[in-house]
């Protein structure tokens, strides 16, 4: 096992906590958050730290690791470098059970929170379900048939959603705002409502690297090597889904993370999902991350939504880094 | 060996078309049996449907006395490895990493190769004459070298029965014939079962064991090259007229097109 991608990944994890946790109305410099971190801080620097900015970062982390992973994930079940969590329509299901969840049960009590992740994994796999029938012809479903069918349902949730919210009005509408706009101020409930979703999702996906693999040969060439390809499939795409729902729950629609950060992985470390899962969990942490930072500073005190800048910072780089990749076909 | 017997296949959902009649045909251990026929005669769906990839409708395959449709796709994959008709595979993946996925049906839970799976692998590259190749992306590769690949991936199996889908289409005259003496060295050597389609006449003619002729899905003649390749059957198979003569340095038939 090359471990060095590992390092570098979780080396630059690693400085993007750091960043997130330093960053913000407050500066934090190193000592005081160390301090803070291990328990001997004084109580402002503590409060700054543990309240609010600590839950906060997790979450996106989070939030990073589950769209990144089920986005390589997604790209490797369906043999397509377009795939990401929101093009067979799992992530619009997902937020329009979380939408429906949220609106029909202001005001939030703790297991008013721990409702919504629940609604949008029960949503998303509904989706599924939903785009599947449709777009199966007798036995087999062509990969074809499950986008075209996936984008239009996508369509139809995200519009089903926005009439919702046009629909809403008053603190339900202040919240949904919150909660769509990034549950920044959901603190540790919302981390430990999406949390076993997210565990689950991603530790089936990551062991799913050699079955990924092997799909890459197409169906027939994956069976005649010995892999259950049906079982194998169903397993992934609800793990994906577990994620994707875990992470639309309380941030919403964040777009291109999914997409562009397991290209990335790909055109560094080469195409084995064995690796390419792990190493896009990492690095999806991490570019939340630093998407989440730039939103928070650019304009402070206000913010900025997140997925603004993802695609805004997040598109030049990555026609950068295809632009120097060195190996051609790399997909 | 490989045990086939009256198998029965259909396509389609809701107007079912039998391709497959009541297939049946042996291919002993050390044995080459070339299966031939015009295009739509069922060659790739019997293959097809022998690696269990789609449904039979009636009839079984054996080996040994397991009957395949009992077994799940790994120990399916541990009786019988397939190389199938040129395909485009994922261009990224290297040669190396693509010949390991052989080794899938024997590999452990987290399909990690152990060094007897990297041992092996580099042997079946060695076999192929291809182990320069191991760093290269399979998506440089030429024809002919993209078919020696599938075949060490399907030896990286173990299997004792082997399965070719059309393996020289596409290929040059050298390649033609050093993939077949290949074959014939797995077959009477390493003693393993081999069913290979080829549209090539006079390459079954010289390189098989045994031929079976199959027309509209129906085994129409089996049996040694010389009893199958005469001008009566294979004019009739391809609606063609052909004259057979004898092979100029060899004891075979060769078949050639015209009065």
């Amino acid at each position: 096992m090359k471990i060095r991608p590992y390092l570098f990944s979780l080396v630059v994890l690693g400085f993007a906590l750091m960043l997130s946790l330093a960053v913000g109305s407050v500066f934090l410099p190193p000592a005081q958050l160390w301090d803070a971190l291990i328990g001997h801080g004084t109580r402002v620097p503590d409060a700054i730290l543990w309240d609010i900015r600590l839950p906060r970062t997790v979450l996106v982390a989070l939030t990073g690791m589950a769209l990144s992973g089920s986005g390589a994930a997604y790209q490797g079940l369906f043999r397509n470098p377009l795939a990401d969590p929101f093009l067979i329509g799992v992530a619009s299901g997902a937020g329009l059970g979380a939408v429906i969840a949220m609106s029909i049960q202001w005001p939030y009590s703790f297991w008013g929170l721990m409702a919504i992740p629940i609604a949008s994994f029960i949503a998303g796999l509904l989706t599924i379900f939903i785009v599947y029938s449709l777009a199966r012809v007798g036995k087999t479903i062509p990969t074809t048939n499950l986008i075209l069918a996936g984008v239009a349902f996508s369509s139809f949730a995200t519009s089903l959603t926005s009439f919702l919210m046009i629909r809403s009005t008053g603190e339900v509408r202040r919240a949904l705002g919150w909660l769509l706009g990034g549950a920044t101020q959901a603190g540790w409930t919302a981390v430990i409502a999406i949390l076993p979703y997210l565990l689950i999702g991603l530790v089936i996906l990551t062991f799913g690297g050699h079955a990924l693999n092997l799909l890459q040969f197409g169906d027939e060439q994956a069976q005649q090597l010995g892999l259950n390809v049906t079982r194998s499939k169903t397993v992934l795409l609800i793990a994906a889904s577990m994620a994707t729902a875990a992470a639309v729950a309380f941030s919403g629609i964040i777009g291109f993370i999914g997409l562009i950060v397991p290209h990335v992985m790909r055109l560094w470390f080469g195409p084995d999902y064995r690796r390419l899962i792990p190493l896009s969990i990492i690095g999806g942490a991490s570019a939340l991350i630093f998407s989440d930072v730039i939103a928070r500073v650019v304009i402070a005190p206000q913010e900025i939504p997140v997925g603004i800048v993802t695609a805004l910072v997040g598109a030049p780089f990555f026609l950068w880094v295809l632009r120097r990749a060195k190996n051609q076909g790399y997909w | 060996m490989l045990k086939i017997e009256s198998l029965s296949v259909n396509y389609g959902g809701r107007s079912p078309r039998r391709v497959l009649h009541d297939v049946s045909l042996n291919v002993q251990s050390g044995e080459i049996v070339a299966l031939i026929g015009p295009n739509g005669a069922g060659k790739t769906t019997l293959i097809r449907a022998v690696s269990g990839v789609i449904p039979s409708q009636s009839g079984r395959v054996r080996t040994n006395g397991d009957d395949f449709h009992s077994l799940n796709p790994i120990q399916r994959a541990k009786y019988l490895a397939v190389v199938p008709q040129a395909v485009s595979l994922p261009p990224a993946f290297t040669v190396w990493e693509t010949v390991l996925m052989g080794r899938t049906p024997h590999l452990g839970f987290l399909g990690q190769a152990s060094s007897l799976d990297e041992s092996i692998a580099r042997g079946a590259l060695e076999r192929v004459h291809a182990i320069e190749l191991a760093e290269r992306r399979v998506g440089e590769l030429s024809g002919g070298e993209a078919q020696r690949v599938l075949l060490a991936r399907a030896l990286c199996q173990s299997t004792p029965i082997l399965l070719l889908d059309e393996p020289t289409a596409h290929l040059d005259l050298q390649y033609q014939v050093s993939l077949l003496e290949l074959v014939c060295d797995l077959a009477h050597h390493d003693k393993l079962a081999v069913l290979i389609a080829l549209h090539d006449l006079n390459l079954a003619a010289r390189y098989a064991d045994r031929v079976a002729l199959m027309v509209a899905g129906r085994i129409q003649a089996s049996g040694s090259p010389r009893e199958v390749l005469t001008a009566e059957l294979i004019s009739k198979a391809y609606c063609l007229p052909v004259q057979v003569v004898k092979y100029p340095f060899m004891d075979v038939p060769l078949v050639l097109p015209g009065k």
